[in-house]
C-alpha cells in the first residue's frame, strides 16, 4: 500500500523543463533518499509532494488524497505531511515551546495544555527537553534543526519530507541531527530525504533514488544501488561525493 | 528683558494645551499605525487592484503639505456636506498622513521577512491571516521599529498645525500667550521644551514597548 504516488510528473518553470515524468511509489515505513547533483530536480520534486510547487502534468497523490498547489489543499496536506528546511525557519520571535505549539494550538485547534504537553514530549524526542523556555537564535544549527523537527512531528504526520537538512550545518551537528532521523526511521515514520549523506542513505534509508536531468535515473535498495550503480551517471555522481 | 514669569498666569492654559496635543498624539498614533499596517498588508500581499489603490493613497498623501491636507478636509469636505469640528478633521487629517507614511515603513519590514517563513507557516497548515498576525508581524515590526518610532513623533510634532483650524493644542496655547502678554521669546521657548519633552517621553514609551515585544532579541 504505497502512501505516496507519482505519476508521470512534468514540472516546467516557464520552459525550463525541471521534471521530465517522474514516477514514484513509496510505502508506509520506507525511507528514501533522493540524491543527485543540484540542478537535477530533487528538491523541486520533494517540494511537489506537499504542494509548495506545483506541477503541469500527472498526478500525485498522498495517503490517496490528490496533491494540487492550491492553498486549502496544502493545508490540508499538512495534517499528514511534514516538512523540514535546510535552513530550519524556526520562528525568531517565539521561543523553542511557542515554536512547537502554535499550529497544534491553531489548526489542529488542541488546547495550550495539551499542546504544551506534546511540545515537550516531542522536545524529550529530539533530545532537547530542557530548550523549551529558549528562543530560537541562542541554539546552535544543529540544535535548531532538531526543534524543527520536533515541530513537525508535533502535527503527528504520515511522511516527514526533509529538503538537504543537514547541508546548512557545522560538520560536527550534522550526527545528532541524523541520529534523530534514524531513532524516527526505527519507530516506523515514512521519511523522504534529499540529501548529501551517502552514509546515512546507506546505511538508514532503504531505498535510493538518484535524480539526473529532472527524471529518476536509477533507483533501488540503498546497500545495492549505491556499491554497485548500473548506470555510468550513477557511478559518476558516487565517485564525486565519496 | 526676558520674563519667564509672566507666563506663569497662563500655566492652565498650557497645560490645557499639552493635554490636547498628547490626547490627540495617543489616539492617531495608534489609529494611524492600525491604518498603516492594514495598509502595508494590502500593498504586499492584496490583488493588484487593491495595492494600486493603496499606492496611490501613499503617493496622494506623501507629496502634498500636511496643512494642505487638513485644510481640505476641515474647510474643503464642509462644501459636499461634510462637515467635521476641529477636533475630528484633526484626528481624521493625522491618521490619514501617520497610516499612509507608516504604510511604506511597515511594508519595508513586511518584504523583509524571508520566504521560508511563509512556507514553514504553510506546511505545518497554517493560513494567510494565521501567518501573518502570528508568524510574521512580530519580526517585521522589529525590523522598522525605530523608523515607525520617529515617524510618530514626526507626526506628534506635525500636530503643531492643527492651531491652524483652532485645536486647542500646544501651540494654540503659546500663540494665545503671547497675543496677550507680548512674551513671545518665553512663550515659544517654553512650548519648544514641551514639544521636546514630549517627544523624547514618545520615544522613551516606544522603547518600553519595544523592549518587552522584541524581547525575544535580548533573552538570554
Amino acid at each position: 500500500m504505497s502512501l505516496v504516488k507519482l505519476d508521470q510528473v512534468h514540472k516546467y518553470y516557464g520552459d525550463f523543463h525541471v521534471l521530465k515524468g517522474i514516477d514514484l511509489d513509496i510505502k508506509a515505513g520506507e525511507v528514501v533518499s533522493i540524491i543527485g547533483k543540484s540542478g537535477s530536480g530533487k528538491s523541486t520534486l520533494l517540494r511537489c509532494i506537499n504542494g509548495l510547487e506545483e506541477y503541469q502534468q500527472g498526478g500525485i497523490s498522498v495517503d490517496d488524497k490528490e496533491v494540487t498547489s492550491e492553498d486549502i489543499q496544502v493545508r490540508r496536506l499538512a495534517l499528514s505531511v511534514g516538512m523540514i528546511f535546510q535552513n530550519f525557519n524556526l520562528f525568531p520571535h517565539l521561543t523553542v515551546g511557542e515554536n512547537i505549539m502554535l499550529a497544534p494550538t491553531i489548526v489542529l485547534k488542541k488546547s495550550k495544555a495539551e499542546a504544551q504537553t506534546i511540545a515537550k514530549a516531542m522536545l524529550e524526542k529530539v533530545g532537547l527537553g530542557d530548550k523549551f523556555g529558549s528562543y530560537p537564535e541562542k541554539l546552535s544549527g544543529g540544535q535548531q534543526q532538531r526543534v524543527a523537527i520536533a515541530r513537525a512531528l508535533a502535527m503527528n504526520p504520515k511522511v516527514l519530507l526533509c529538503d538537504e537538512i543537514t547541508s546548512a550545518l557545522d560538520p560536527e551537528l550534522v550526527g545528532d541531527v541524523l541520529k534523530v532521523l534514524e531513532q524516527l526511521a526505527k519507530e516506523g515514520m515514512t521519511l523522504v530525504l534529499v540529501t548529501h549523506e551517502m552514509n546515512f542513505a546507506r546505511d538508514v534509508g532503504d531505498r535510493v533514488v538518484f535524480m539526473h536531468q529532472g527524471k529518476v535515473w536509477e533507483e533501488g535498495n540503498s546497500k545495492k544501488l549505491l556499491s554497485d550503480p548500473e548506470t555510468e551517471e550513477l557511478k559518476q555522481f558516487i565517485g564525486a561525493v565519496l | 528683558m526676558l520674563n519667564f514669569s509672566d507666563l506663569l498666569p497662563y500655566t492652565d492654559v498650557f497645560l490645557g494645551g499639552l493635554a490636547t496635543t498628547l490626547q490627540l498624539t495617543l489616539l492617531t498614533t495608534v489609529l494611524g499605525v492600525i491604518v498603516g499596517t492594514l495598509c502595508a498588508s494590502i500593498r504586499q500581499y492584496g490583488n493588484k487592484p487593491s495595492q494600486r489603490a493603496v499606492a496611490a493613497y501613499v503617493e496622494l498623501i506623501r507629496n502634498t503639505p500636511f496643512i494642505v491636507q487638513l485644510f481640505f478636509i476641515f474647510f474643503g469636505l464642509p462644501s459636499i456636506g461634510l462637515l467635521l469640528t476641529p477636533w475630528q478633521a484633526s484626528v481624521i487629517a493625522l491618521t490619514i498622513n501617520l497610516g499612509a507614511y507608516s504604510t511604506e515603513i511597515i511594508r519595508a519590514g513586511l518584504s523583509n521577512i524571508p520566504k521560508g517563513q511563509w512556507e514553514a507557516a504553510k506546511v505545518l497548515g497554517m493560513n494567510f491571516r494565521q501567518t501573518l498576525v502570528r508568524v510574521v508581524f512580530t519580526p517585521a515590526f522589529e525590523k522598522i521599529y525605530p523608523a515607525l518610532t520617529s515617524q510618530c513623533i514626526i507626526v506628534m510634532l506635525g500636530s503643531a498645525v492643527l492651531s491652524q483650524i483652532s485645536v486647542q493644542d500646544l501651540t494654540y496655547a503659546a500663540n494665545l500667550v503671547q497675543s496677550r502678554n507680548f512674551r513671545a521669546f518665553e512663550s515659544y521657548v517654553v512650548t519648544a521644551l514641551m514639544y521636546l519633552g514630549l517627544a523624547m517621553l514618545m520615544r522613551y514609551i516606544f522603547g518600553l514597548i519595544g523592549k518587552r515585544v522584541f524581547a525575544f532579541r535580548e533573552a538570554s
